[in-house]
């Protein structure tokens, strides 16, 4: 894969760097390079169903994540951080993991939530501002996908840590690819510029975690380029830890499964942490309070809307046999599912007070319990007030 | 056999309770620099590695945010961490961990994740330390929800507050003086300390009462004993408790003697002591005979350690608060 022409000029010092492993051509023609040839064996898993469930996967977000967009803009949300062009690397990676596996996502996740099991109502819930989480974690119909983690970075630390349980309990390296466990930590470019991310890779690296980091790199934090987070490829920086690593074209949805399948069964199996970076691109803005014509050249959206996840794809099912009438389905699926969570969205109201207070300690505390009382009596004084 | 009292200094209390909590749940964790061939540089975790193995006794990177992290992690699969900070001023690279995730996940996950995780601080001055080695950083903890903050005084409450804090099923900052780990004092161990956040009164008076914590509750008994000496009695208590504060035994003593002195180590503006005096101050205004006074360390960066004691509130200082008290 070619790098943006403004990546490749900055980081042109590193010109050496082998090719990121892919699979489709910018064109969608089934062409691996030599990087993704370790890798074949991995996609001969899948079936024709497996790739229209990809397809199926990012059409759904792509269209699910502008409707989220469009919600915010119309007042309905505080906030909402688009995944527009990550498709391919976020549903790769998520098709790839194991029921069993553990994920842990940065916010920009939601083809990983999709994936996962998540309601995306659950997510919209965060960012309208009437839940903090948004979705039970322990529930087993959430996929193990833990919640949205918005200091920047911090979640690598968390997924360590759970991957250090999973050592203790002997929960990986059994042998049995069907229950043994790993953990994935998703995090992004400019994440990788924090403290906490370099000491996950070290405490993973110290005990051998069996954990996966995918790292998105999508060229930007939020207006801030990757160039100015690291002057050496990201995956890169991995092996200076110890942490074997590999570079992915991320707009390929096929790099992005094989890639996190054998490097997260490699992990169960025992192999210790690996790193994969996924590059690919943030067509939309960092969130909605966020505006990318005032730092990204419309040369550089050009260079990345050309290489769209979601039409290299749809080329390539088509060369497949995949028709009009497949096409036409996902998109009406799409579109109901994005009236729907539009629908769910509109009826979402307000928590009740008591929220406040009622998960601030999980045992009995004093201060919270009677400024929870004082705060039901004042509101009680004001309606008999009225 | 462990005979029912024994004379320990805090250290091995503390060590006593550790021993105690892992023996009894194997999901009792303890990770941190040091702590496992050393024992710790203060030996707390003496020979517990040894005894429980390095899964269970972990001896971390060097990378504080990385151990509370982690333990995050280790909670959500059902472990219970228990964190060592080797000292007071290296907490700070943790602060994130510990504000913005360990407090706010039982919140954020509406009750679904817990976080039963300990971090041990050993904390405040009287050592002739260098910079970072002899802080006071209470005070930030307390002012975070969804945090409990403890300290212990006495070998006794040591051994019975760790483990308490252990069963916690909510993250526990657990300060530990560490100018008291060497002095011996009584064990219990079969009757168990006061609750953990509970106040306790350490020596009953009619004159004034003065309250503080960790290391200042040796300074406030040998205040009131001096005071004992000029015919001043001097109520004592242990806060034991910065978060949450258990008023009820503050109120019912100011109650009774009409004065508060509230005594700290740390840094006077924005402490736990300016929080008790205030709340003193608006639930027991018609008890008050005079105003409640602090004594705190100076608003300044802590001093080179040979001057530390003038720095350090003594029980010098508390008398002559007590003096101002009683004047009014």
């Amino acid at each position: 894969m070619k790098l943006a022409p403004t990546q490749k000029h900055e980081v042109s010092h590193v010109a050496e760097v082998s090719p990121a492993v892919q699979f489709l051509s910018i064109d969608g023609e089934f062409a691996p390079n030599e990087a993704a040839e370790e890798y074949l064996p991995y996609l001969q898993e899948l079936d024709e169903a497996d790739h229209r469930r990809f397809y199926t996967d990012m059409a759904v977000t792509r269209r699910f994540d502008e409707e989220c967009t469009n919600l915010q803009r119309q007042g309905q949300m505080g906030l909402w951080p688009p995944s527009h062009g990550q498709e391919a690397a976020q549903v790769g990676s998520a098709r790839a993991a194991r029921a069993q596996d553990v994920i842990f996502p940065s916010y920009r996740e939601h083809a990983v939530a999709l994936v996962r099991g998540v309601d995306i109502v659950d997510i919209v819930k965060v960012m309208r501002g009437v839940s903090m989480g948004g979705w039970d974690a322990t529930d087993p119909a959430n996929g193990n996908f833990r919640n949205y983690c918005l200091v920047i970075g911090s979640q690598t630390l968390h997924a360590t840590g759970y991957a250090t349980g999973v050592r203790f309990d002997g929960a990986y390296a059994t042998g049995n690819a069907e229950s043994d466990i790993a953990v994935m930590a998703y995090f992004g470019d400019g994440a990788t510029s924090q403290g906490d991310v370099s000491e996950a890779f070290v405490f993973s690296a110290s005990g051998q975690n069996p954990q996966v980091f995918f790292l998105q790199n999508n060229h930007w934090a939020i207006s801030v380029p990757v160039t100015t987070q690291s002057r050496t490829p990201l995956y890169l920086r991995a092996q200076g830890f110890g942490i074997p690593s590999v570079q992915i074209d991320g707009n390929d949805v096929l790099a992005s499964y094989a890639a996190s399948r054998k490097h997260l069964d490699d992990a169960r199996a025992g192999g210790g942490p690996q790193l994969i970076e996924a590059l690919t691109y943030r067509i939309g803005a960092h969130t909605t309070s966020d505006d990318p014509t005032r730092y990204q050249t419309p040369e550089q959206l050009a260079y990345w809307v050309a290489r769209d996840p979601i039409i290299r794809f749809e080329t390539y099912l088509r060369s497949q046999g995949a028709d009009d009438a497949f096409f036409d389905e996902v998109h009406t699926q799409a579109e109901d599912f994005s009236a729907d969570l539009r629908r769910r969205t509109l009826e979402l109201g307000a928590p009740p007070l008591s929220t406040i207070f009622d998960n601030a300690y999980s045992e009995a505390h004093p201060v919270i319990d009677e400024q929870k009382a004082w705060l039901q009596a004042y509101e009680s004084s004001l309606a008999e007030g009225a | 056999m462990v005979a029912a009292t024994e004379e320990l200094p805090l250290a091995k209390a503390l060590n006593a309770g550790l021993r105690a909590a892992l023996a009894a749940d194997d999901r009792v964790l303890l990770m941190g620099e040091d702590i496992g061939t050393l024992g710790g540089v203060f030996r707390v975790t003496e020979g517990l590695q040894a005894e429980f193995g390095t899964n269970r006794v972990i001896d971390t990177p060097l990378a504080e945010s990385g151990i509370v992290g982690s333990a995050i992690g280790l909670a959500m699969r059902g472990y219970r961490p228990v964190c060592e900070i080797q000292f007071d001023g290296f907490i700070y690279p943790a602060f994130d961990q510990i504000t913005s995730q360990l407090a706010k996940f039982t919140a954020r996950t509406a009750g679904a994740v817990p976080m039963p995780v300990v971090i041990r601080v050993p904390y405040g001055g009287h050592i002739g330390a260098v910079e970072h080695h002899q802080e006071s950083p209470e005070a930030y903890f307390a002012h975070t929800a969804g945090l409990r903050v403890v300290s212990p005084s006495t070998p006794n409450d040591g051994y019975w507050m760790i483990q308490e804090a252990i069963a916690s099923n909510d993250p526990v900052m657990f300060f530990e003086p560490k100018s008291r780990y060497w002095p011996k004092g009584p064990v219990d161990f079969a009757l168990s300390a006061a609750p953990l956040h509970s106040t306790r009164v350490v020596r009953t008076g009619t004159d004034v009462t003065v309250i503080g914590h960790g290391a200042m509750v040796a300074n406030l008994l040998q205040a009131a004993q001096v005071a004992a000496d000029e015919g001043i009695s001097i109520e004592v208590l242990d806060l034991r408790s910065l978060s949450p504060v258990d008023y009820g035994p503050i109120l019912r003593s100011v109650e009774k003697t009409g004065r508060l002195v509230v005594c700290q180590e740390a840094t006077g503006f924005a402490s736990v002591g300016s929080e008790i005096a205030a709340t003193v101050a608006e639930r027991a205004f018609y008890s008050l005979e005079s105003p409640v006074l602090r004594v705190s360390g100076f608003d300044t960066p802590y001093p080179a350690s040979k001057i530390e004691s003038f720095y350090l509130p003594d029980a010098d200082r508390v008398l002559e608060a007590v003096d101002r008290a009683l004047a009014f």
